[in-house]
């Protein structure tokens, strides 16, 4: 978990999201929907993007969950927030821990994304403030940057 | 004035950092210790008397620590101090599915879920009234038996200014026309969430995800029978409101009446479904427009009527009425209107305020009725609107006060940006552009309660290390109020934004602001801050020319200095000023107050709704495709101009622009909160579909300032007004595609299709489907009481 290894127990009715948020006091992954229809849950597993409120934690076993908390690196943010914060690619911010988390997965796999590419690695997290043009302009930011 | 030197530049906003990196609490990540779990018990009956609710199996529950219901909270409450008409839980009926009857809390979320299979309601059904035709029609069953009013009427507003018979009369032509705008909802990602917690003094804190603080504090006062002083509200970071938070909900009630009881605090946080139901959303409205124009388009008389669908309660239904007639003036010239407006009882979740708060709607309505009579008279639809706007500076037929006016640039600006005059008309068929204008309030004009006080105060305090902290009432609900204190405090003291602390949304440390609703607060409260910080400016100024020894008048405070504005090596910081400044005057604290100046409407029952200090304006143009075999409308660009005033930070001006194309796109093509019966026909993010990036069109957001006299450094709303031309835009546009009126929302695809296959040239409503003549029967139904 964000570098650290830990073992828990929870129920086993309670999704990775609920662990997340009420076992181990991770607030950053939001929930919004309970339906894997809105992405404010997503967390990186193995780097991939999941969606935390559809996943049961036995699933995790000792692979790699990262959260927003674990997107900067120490005290070094990441090229993402950076631009997200001079993008004005956050608004009310609840999607962005899940559009961050996105959006790190993509530029993992295609350093350089092309608008499209990118509308595609978001389009199962909704933004109900920004319209998404400034996310993408910061996603396109960070990636020139990197 | 000396140069801005924060205010206009691209920063980020002061509060961001919290947002990308987890660290910013809203209220469901507020876990204190001992805490309770809230759930809430609710309505399975579309309308219903409750005969008996029986609480104590929940009770003897494991687990289960307390239960409540509508007999502990029977006090009247509601936003409106005039239309009270809810409880905090249902009290003796029931009123639409999803009405909270009883709240639990226990030791867990699962166990408070299982308590709420526990509770025993009987209900005794009653005939429901779903559409705006029966609520008229049927006074034989009521939605609220004691309104007052004839059947299901909640508000019936009647309106005339100017010789409307006469204008109609030296009309060469009446364009008149029936439109349905489907009502739809906010779905903010976040969904409501409210933690109490009562302390052994017996004082009460709530944290929670509000628009308005203020008024919620005054309702629990009312509610809880506890005394103002012992409640503190705290508004929580909204993750997005859109308005749907700024009535007072039963989770908050549940959550502190729990809370008091229990001594132990009490977390409610709604799930997706339970949002639907909450509601407050924008009304379903019915409208007709009549609007009589001379041969050069120059309107003679406008007469607008609209029916709203209320829902089960007032929310703020009174002013939503007043609301889709009063800014019908302010943006083209108008010499007499007629208004007639009626907002009904329905058994459907309340209606409230959604951004553009009952202005959306006919708007919709006047900006596709323009598109008609321009398309009548041959005149470009954008050139037509520029010929008849409404002059800067001066007043409306209902006695409106415009000051700054830049729809005319609105407007230009759009139609350079698409080339749209080339294009309109000329298209191929399926791809079509059409244009629409709007405007907006920068806050209302009167309070909700009424009152003398002011709408908005500050306090500003520095520190002896040169920090600031601003104290202010607002809410940030996502729309960057927190940037919006911190930006025009920096302006005034000289500093930067992110070296001033934001102390917002709290009813025990700021000072009041009414909240974040009808888009007030960057002109208010920045108005509030600006003075506040003005007076500390003034006293570190005299401090630092006293030492500096020139006049305090060419003293400069820019970027952490102060300085001679004539020789600037004559210098300090501004924390070796502010140390001068305190030993001179003592603690540096200062206050200011916005209370929007008198004179500024009409003088008439109903003229508190509609003025404001400034409006704002905005036009759009959409660029359409329509795919004519599957009915599919493709917005391919949306380009949206507003005039904000002054943008005191340009990124978020635009945001707000293009977050609230965004937002029009979704209810202009398929957003609706529609019912099968009484129940809700798509109550989760999987049925109510919100446009995904891959949906929304390419936006182009131009920043429009006309340079408020009165806004702060200039400013006007940014939040709602550019919402509004959207729609009427994207109607205009696919009318221009396939030659169809689509005269109601949204346009859909089965809508599209079953219009081309019969060959329809409009689609919409002919009026009230089951009264010829309701204005009669509404006369008809109050004379037989």
């Amino acid at each position: 978990m964000n570098g650290e290894r830990h073992t828990l127990a929870a129920e086993p009715h309670h999704t990775l999201l609920e662990v997340l948020r009420e076992e181990m006091g991770l607030t950053g992954t939001k929930h919004g929907c309970e339906l894997g229809e809105c992405g404010a849950c997503t967390v990186l597993v193995d780097g991939a993007p999941i969606l935390s409120c559809l996943t049961l934690p036995i699933e995790i076993g000792d692979r790699e969950v990262t959260t927003v908390e674990g997107l900067a690196k120490g005290p070094d943010l990441d090229p993402l927030q950076i631009a997200f914060a001079e993008e004005a690619a956050a608004q009310c911010g609840y999607c962005t821990p899940g559009m961050l988390l996105a959006a790190k997965a993509l530029l993992e796999r295609t350093p350089l994304p092309s608008r499209e590419q990118i509308e595609h690695a978001i389009s199962g997290n909704l933004c109900r403030c920004t319209g998404y043009t400034a996310i993408y302009e910061a996603i396109e930011k960070a990636a020139k940057r990197a | 004035m000396s140069e801005l030197s924060v205010v206009g530049r691209r920063t980020p906003k002061v509060n961001v950092w919290g947002h990308l990196t987890g660290t910013v609490r809203y209220a469901d990540d507020i876990a204190l210790p001992r805490m309770l779990y809230g759930r809430l018990l609710r309505s399975t009956q579309t309308h219903a008397r409750i005969r008996r609710i029986d609480t104590s199996r929940a009770l003897a529950h494991p687990g289960v620590v307390a239960v409540c219901t509508g007999a502990d909270m029977p006090e009247k409450m509601g936003i409106m101090p005039s239309t009270q008409d809810e409880t905090a839980l249902a009290v003796g009926k029931v009123r639409y599915v999803g009405e909270p009857v009883a709240a639990v809390a226990a030791v867990d979320e699962d166990t408070a879920y299982e308590a709420l299979a526990l509770i025993d309601v009987e209900y005794e059904p009653l005939e429901p009234i779903l559409t705006i035709e029966d609520a008229l029609a049927r006074e034989d069953v009521r939605v609220h038996e004691d309104s007052g009013r004839p059947a299901n009427v909640f508000k019936e507003v009647h309106l005339e200014f100017g010789d409307v018979d006469g204008g109609f009369a030296q009309a060469v032509h009446v364009e008149d026309g029936w439109y349905f705008f489907e009502g739809n909802t906010h779905a903010p990602l976040e969904t409501h969430a409210s933690v109490a917690s009562c302390d052994g003094d017996g004082k009460l804190t709530l944290w929670t995800s509000t628009q308005v603080p203020h008024y919620l504090h005054r309702e629990l006062e009312k509610v809880l029978g506890l005394a103002r002083s012992r409640i503190r509200v705290i508004a929580t970071p909204n993750g997005g409101a859109f308005g749907g938070k700024s009535d007072p909900f039963a989770h908050e009630f549940a959550a502190c009446w729990l809370s008091m009881r229990t001594k132990r605090p009490v977390k409610f946080t709604l799930d997706r479904e339970e949002v639907f139901y909450a509601h407050r959303g924008r009304h379903p409205v019915l409208m007709r427009l009549r609007c009589g124009v001379r041969k050069d388009g120059e309107l003679t008389a406008v007469h607008f009527q609209s029916y709203l669908d209320g829902g089960a309660y007032a929310s703020y239904g009174i002013a939503t009425t007043y609301y889709t007639g009063a800014l019908m003036t302010v943006t083209y010239r108008l010499p007499a209107y007629k208004f007639d407006g009626v907002r009904v009882y329905t058994n459907k979740p309340p209606c409230g305020p959604k951004r553009g708060h009952g202005t959306t709607q006919p708007r919709y309505a006047f900006e596709c009725h323009l598109d008609k009579i321009a398309e009548r008279l041959g005149l470009d639809p954008i050139a037509y609107r520029q010929r008849i706007l409404q002059p800067p500076n001066s007043r409306t037929v209902n006695g409106l006060r415009i000051t700054s006016m830049g729809l005319g640039e609105c407007l230009e600006q759009v139609k350079r940006a698409t080339r749209f005059s080339e294009r309109h008309g000329r298209l191929p068929r399926g791809k079509g552009v059409g244009a629409a204008g709007s405007a907006y309030i920068s806050g209302a004009g009167l309070p909700i309660y009424w009152n003398e006080m002011p709408h908005s105060g500050a306090a500003v305090k520095i520190d002896r290390g040169g920090g600031v902290t601003v104290y202010c009432g607002t809410a940030e609900i996502g729309q960057g109020s927190d940037h919006v204190l911190a930006t025009v405090t920096a302006e005034q003291l000289g500093v930067l934004p992110e070296d001033v602390h934001v102390v917002s949304g709290d009813t025990s440390l700021a000072p009041v602001d009414l909240g974040s609703y009808s888009s007030r607060v960057t002109f208010m409260a920045g108005n509030a801050v600006r003075e506040a910080a003005g007076r500390l400016r003034a006293l570190v100024a005299s401090a630092a020319a006293e030492k500096l020894g020139v006049p305090a008048d060419r003293i400069a405070l820019a970027l952490g200095r102060v300085y001679d504005l004539a020789d600037p090596a004559k210098a300090m910081s501004f924390a070796e000023a502010a140390v001068l400044a305190e030993a001179a005057n003592g603690t540096l604290v200062a206050v200011g107050s916005y209370t929007p100046p008198k004179g500024i409407g009409g003088d008439f029952k109903g003229a508190g709704v509609g003025p404001t200090p400034a409006y704002s304006y905005q036009a759009a143009v959409a660029e359409v495709s329509v795919d004519l075999d599957t009915g599919v409308v493709t917005v391919d660009r949306i380009t949206s101009a507003h005039d904000c005033g002054r943008a005191l930070n340009p990124p978020s001006v635009e945001g707000q622009i293009e977050g609230s194309a965004y937002m029009g796109y979704g209810e202009a093509i398929g957003e609706e909160q529609v019912f099968r019966g009484g129940l809700h026909k798509k109550p989760s993010l999987l049925d109510y579909k919100l446009p995904t990036s891959l949906d929304t069109p390419e936006m182009r957001a131009i920043v429009v300032e006309s340079i408020d006299a009165e806004g702060p450094f200039g400013a006007k709303e940014a939040g709602e007004g550019p919402l509004n031309p959207i729609i009427p835009a994207i109607a205009n546009a696919v009318y221009d595609a396939i030659g169809v009126r689509f005269d109601e929302t949204p346009i859909t695809p089965a809508k599209v299709l079953d219009a081309l296959s019969r060959n329809r040239a409009r689609v919409g409503p002919d009026g009230l489907a089951s009264l010829k003549d309701p204005k009669a029967a509404l006369r008809r139904l109050q004379a037989a009481r």
